[in-house]
């Protein structure tokens, strides 16, 4: 173990190698996430963790870095996470606030790290606004987003056959929003939508609208909706006899923490889009291996992993600025390209979008798993350059 | 005879003398403390204190002069914060003139509630008014304009006038203080002109005050309207401190809170919900790192107030002082 | 020719007769929930004069028991069916005696706020505990499948608690209705000083009855179980609409509080077909209308 994070450190110093060692430069990294709610498994402590070892295999230490990591709970409120964030930036001195799922909560960080210029580092949050309207030059959205799980989800599903959908959306910005982007990407890929439905939020009780999905004849069954309520819909559908049935649903807001708190016997046969998984390669194994033994067992999200990945690129970006201003490390960061275990290589674009590869998993059936977090299988690999949104098309002022 | 839920403390030999000399220097005190804050605390932590306070004062209006319990009152606070970003951001209205007609607002949804709850009286009115601040929950929801999960975020604070520059805390403060303070003694004024001596009498004994000729639910819907206003004032001044509006201020946990505030201070004293607004927030400000044990503290404090000390901490001290608080 | 009358304004909504039957029948189950616990609030109400805001968060405990019961002793659903709403009910019992009896001689409005400080307290602790993504509960092997009834395909379950809730309602309401134990029960609610005279120990009769609303709330608990996730949230929202349901049927019978329960399942299960934007808001619309008319309720009596 050690030997393993020694080598990593040593690989991280030879990427850096040349550049003097920073003086004693303080950085306070605020994760700001939900640590008791629904997201609490996708994020939470888990990212705390992450942003961790990444100072770790930063060699923050050796660098002569004084790296402090500060965490709250959000409660996916967006009046409390503005709050905290603020006077952690006020009072505290935090330079860089991490993770903040929940779009909401996040599109409220977002407006106090602008206007306190400040670095904000997001990776729980779906939102693709954050690199659109209301993109920001001090945000950097690295993970994933509405956007990319949209079109992962709604051209791979068309191309393999499921060209009928109908929706099941939660009644708010959010899921309409959901429902629009998959809509036009189904119909680009050549698909129909024959109809969809819009549920009160939050929702108990789906089978009224399960019911009317299941005749409508559709082969696809979208689920534009998030947390318990995309839960409670696919427990539903298991006990209508939905897959039974022949029809697919598709998760367009769904993580494998939701898939291990189901269980493989009612999750089986959902298809989505993630950014990570934990069993892709050798390196995604080794970071998965190390986050288990710290965190109880559990395997990293891709939130998770998107916070690591963040956290030392921006490191590395202040290490190369030999500042911590955050204009000058914005810069750096969107300069250098992104390179670690976890997303491999990457680029940060000048609306603060990161992109890299984004993957179509089908859920294993009960049969197909071998033990524990192992849940799916890769259908496809969407390349970076078409996971997400092109630059052009976000509405982002920043891009001329 | 039942006690009352607004029975204060045992002194309306002294509460009936108009307004004695000790309450000057209550509100002396209490300008002392609100003009000092923003140098002994953090300042935005000192406005959402008083953006509570006037939000208690106004339910107390209502639960400790009339007798009246509203479990609604999230709809009000809410909306007018809402109404108020919304004017501040997309119409881009100077913070007054969007304070304005949040409050507005309020008192209109107020005049609605009211119409329809002061048709039943007790836990009736209660659950009505919980029930239609549900309705506006989910109308909050759904619409448009309050960008649902997001909310309006992003709300400038603008120029005060059209001239001052909010951007400052410490200068918002003091605009906020000013708000505070004059719905504060508006409130007072209320409670103690010939309207509120009716409406101690509509609380003492209904029946009675029917007998005498007063129009009571006249009298009840007039002073709903006003307590739907206040909070709506504070509603929408929380707004431009915080620049967001979002559902936690719509939602019936936060009609719940101010319950609390109003509780724990003392319902029916003048500086109770000032008290119970500056513990709340300083309890939920501290704990917040503790996620649910925040509810789990939060129904204890309930129960204790319920069952142990009904009049408050305000109430317990003036009792203690024989002095109205 | 009527029936032909009313397939042409399904077909003018797009919507076939058959698919209405589905939706009418799935109404009806949430109808059951609404029933189950508004029948509760009503016997609590009846005797005590307090609306009990823990209804909801003592449903939750209900289901969480059954999960309990399932994950730490091994015990299924049949047994949680009948411990989840004794060990409710005797915890109901501990609260009215260590707390709500303190308050029967105050305003009423003191029993609503100590009950939702009780519901604050128990919602935040299970949250502490469970968090609020919610916890998995299998339907009873014996329960599973489902049938085609040609409409619609009705999991078997869910005509169980159709059937369960209908069964409890009815004997629940034979009980206060047509026993001797019934008949003083709504004597000592006329009337509890005389009733006391009789030699009845009214105080225990107090107790009883509230042990027995909650542990209806724990029933519909252990019910909702399998269907909705056990969720330390699940009552939070529901028992607001069970309030309305009680506004809208008036606290006046047991029998008035049964039926304004299904009833509305049905109307909210029509409205999730024609306009489900309106689903979550239109048993508050229902209540609106019927304050206009009959300020005391459908089944209320006045005063």
């Amino acid at each position: 173990m050690r030997l393993k994070n020694a080598l990593i450190i040593a690989a991280l110093l030879s990427l850096t190698a040349g550049t003097a060692a920073a003086e004693d430069i303080p950085i306070k990294i605020g994760v700001l996430n939900d640590r008791s709610g629904v997201y609490a498994d996708l994020a939470g402590e888990g990212s705390v963790i992450a942003a961790k070892m990444a100072v770790e295999d930063f060699g923050a230490d050796a660098k002569g870095f004084k790296v402090d990591i500060l965490s709250a709970d959000h409660q996916n409120k967006p009046d409390i996470a503005s709050n905290i964030s603020r006077q952690w930036i006020d009072q505290d001195g935090v330079d860089v606030i991490a993770d903040v799922p929940t779009s909401s909560a996040a599109l409220a960080v977002n407006e106090v790290v602008r206007e306190k210029n400040k670095i904000f580092l997001v990776s729980g949050a779906a939102s693709s606004d954050l690199t659109g309207a209301k993109c920001s030059p001090n945000t950097v959205h690295w993970t994933y987003d509405t956007w990319a799980l949209a079109h992962g989800t709604g051209k791979a599903m068309v191309e393999q056959g499921g060209k009928k959908w109908f929706f099941i959306t939660a009644d708010y910005a959010f899921g309409q929003a959901l429902e629009r982007d998959t809509t036009a990407v189904i119909k680009a890929a050549g698909g129909e939508v024959v109809g969809s439905v819009k549920h009160p939020f939050p929702g108990q009780d789906f089978s009224s609208f399960l019911l009317q999905a299941q005749s409508s004849g559709a082969q696809v069954i979208g689920l534009a909706n998030a947390g318990g309520d995309t839960i409670n819909s696919i427990k539903q559908a298991a006990e209508f006899g939905i897959t039974q049935g022949g029809q697919k649903l598709a998760g367009l807001l769904i993580f494998i923490s939701d898939v291990h708190a189901l269980g493989l016997q009612t999750a089986q046969g959902l298809v989505l889009t993630e950014a990570f998984y934990w069993d892709k390669d050798d390196g995604t194994r080794a970071f998965a291996k190390r986050f288990a033994e710290r965190s109880g067992g559990k395997m990293p999200t891709m939130v998770h992993a998107g916070v690591y990945a963040s956290v030392l690129h921006y490191l590395k970006a202040v290490d190369a600025a030999k500042s911590k201003d955050p204009k000058l490390v914005m810069a750096k960061m969107k300069e250098m390209p992104s390179e670690d275990p976890l997303f491999g290589k990457g680029k940060i674009r000048p609306d603060g979008r990161h992109v890299h590869d984004m993957y179509l998993f089908e859920v294993k059936k009960p049969e197909e798993s071998k033990g524990p977090w192992d849940y799916y299988k890769t259908l496809a690999t969407i390349p970076a350059d078409q996971a997400f949104r092109p630059l052009d098309q976000g509405g982002c002022p920043l891009v001329k | 005879m039942q006690s009352s839920l607004s029975d204060p403390v045992p002194l309306e030999s002294l509460r009936e003398a108009g307004i004695p000399a000790p309450q000057r220097g209550l509100f002396i005190g209490l300008a002392a403390v609100v003009l000092l804050a923003p140098f002994l605390v953090y300042p935005i932590f000192a406005m959402k204190v008083l953006c509570f306070a006037l939000f208690a004062s106004a339910f107390n209006l209502l639960l400790g002069y009339v007798g009246l319990l509203s479990f609604g009152h999230a709809a009000f606070f809410g909306m007018a914060s809402y109404i108020s970003a919304h004017a501040a951001r997309v119409w881009g209205w100077t913070p007054e003139i969007a304070i304005l007609s949040g409050t507005v607002v309020s008192a209109l949804i107020g005049l609605v509630f009211g119409a329809l709850a002061i048709r039943r009286q007790g836990i009736y009115f209660a659950m009505i008014t919980l029930a239609l601040a549900q309705m506006v929950y989910f109308f909050a929801l759904q619409i448009p304009f309050t960008g649902g999960e997001d909310g309006i975020q992003a709300v400038p604070r603008g120029r005060l006038f059209g001239v001052i520059d909010l951007a400052n805390d410490t200068i918002l403060y003091y605009v906020v203080a000013v708000i505070f303070m004059a719905g504060f003694l508006f409130i007072y004024r209320v409670v103690h002109s010939p309207f509120g001596h009716v409406l101690k009498a509509i609380r003492e004994n209904e029946t009675r005050a029917i007998s005498l000729g007063y129009a009571v639910n006249r009298y009840k819907l007039v002073v709903f309207v006003l307590s739907a206003a206040l909070s709506g004032l504070a509603g929408a001044t929380k707004a431009i401190v915080f620049q967001l509006a979002s559902l936690t201020d719509v939602h019936w946990t936060m009609s719940g809170d101010v319950i609390l505030m109003t509780l724990i201070g003392g319902v029916g004293t003048i500086i109770g919900p000032f008290v119970g607004a500056l513990i709340l927030v300083g309890m939920t400000n501290d704990l917040a790192s503790f996620g649910a044990w925040v509810t789990v503290i939060e129904g204890l404090v309930f129960v204790a107030c319920v069952l142990l000390f009904r009049h408050g901490i305000v109430g317990v001290l003036s009792a203690w002082l024989k002095r109205p608080l | 020719m009527s029936y032909a009358y009313v397939q042409v304004a399904m077909s003018m909504f797009g919507i076939s007769t058959n698919a209405l039957f589905g939706q009418l029948l799935l109404g009806l189950i949430n109808g059951a929930f609404y029933a189950v616990l508004s029948l509760g609030l009503a016997v609590i109400f009846g005797l005590l004069n307090i609306i009990n805001f823990a209804h909801g968060a003592l449903y939750m405990t209900g289901a969480f028991v059954a999960w309990m019961l399932l994950n730490y002793l091994g015990l299924g659903y049949w047994y949680a069916l009948v411990i989840a709403p004794v060990a409710v009910g005797l915890l109901g019992i501990i609260l009215e005696r260590t707390m709500i009896r303190h308050l029967y001689r105050l305003d009423h409005l003191y029993g609503l706020l100590l009950t939702f400080g009780l519901a604050l307290i128990i919602e935040g602790l299970f949250r502490n505990r469970y968090g609020v993504s919610g916890l998995p509960y299998v339907i009873p092997k014996q329960l599973a499948g489902g049938w085609n009834v040609g409409f619609m395909y009705l999991p078997i379950y869910r005509a169980w608690v159709i059937a369960a809730s209908l069964v409890v309602c009815l004997v629940t309401w034979f009980l206060i209705d047509h026993t001797k134990l019934g008949s003083y029960l709504r004597a000592a609610t006329e009337n509890p000083r005389l009733v006391g005279a009789f030699g009845i120990n009214v105080p225990r009769l107090i107790t009883l009855t509230y042990g027995f609303g909650v542990a209806l709330a724990a029933f519909a608990g252990v019910l909702a179980a399998p269907i909705y996730s056990v969720n330390p949230i699940m009552g939070a929202n529901l028992i607001i609409v069970v309030f309305a349901v009680v506004v809208i049927g008036g606290m006046g019978s047991i029998l008035g509080s049964i039926v304004t329960g299904f009833g509305l399942g049905l109307i909210e299960g029509l409205t999730k077909v024609f306009y489900p934007e309106a689903a979550s808001t239109v048993i508050f619309v229902i209540m609106a209308v019927v304050l206009l008319i009959k300020p005391h309720g459908l089944f209320g009596k006045a005063g």
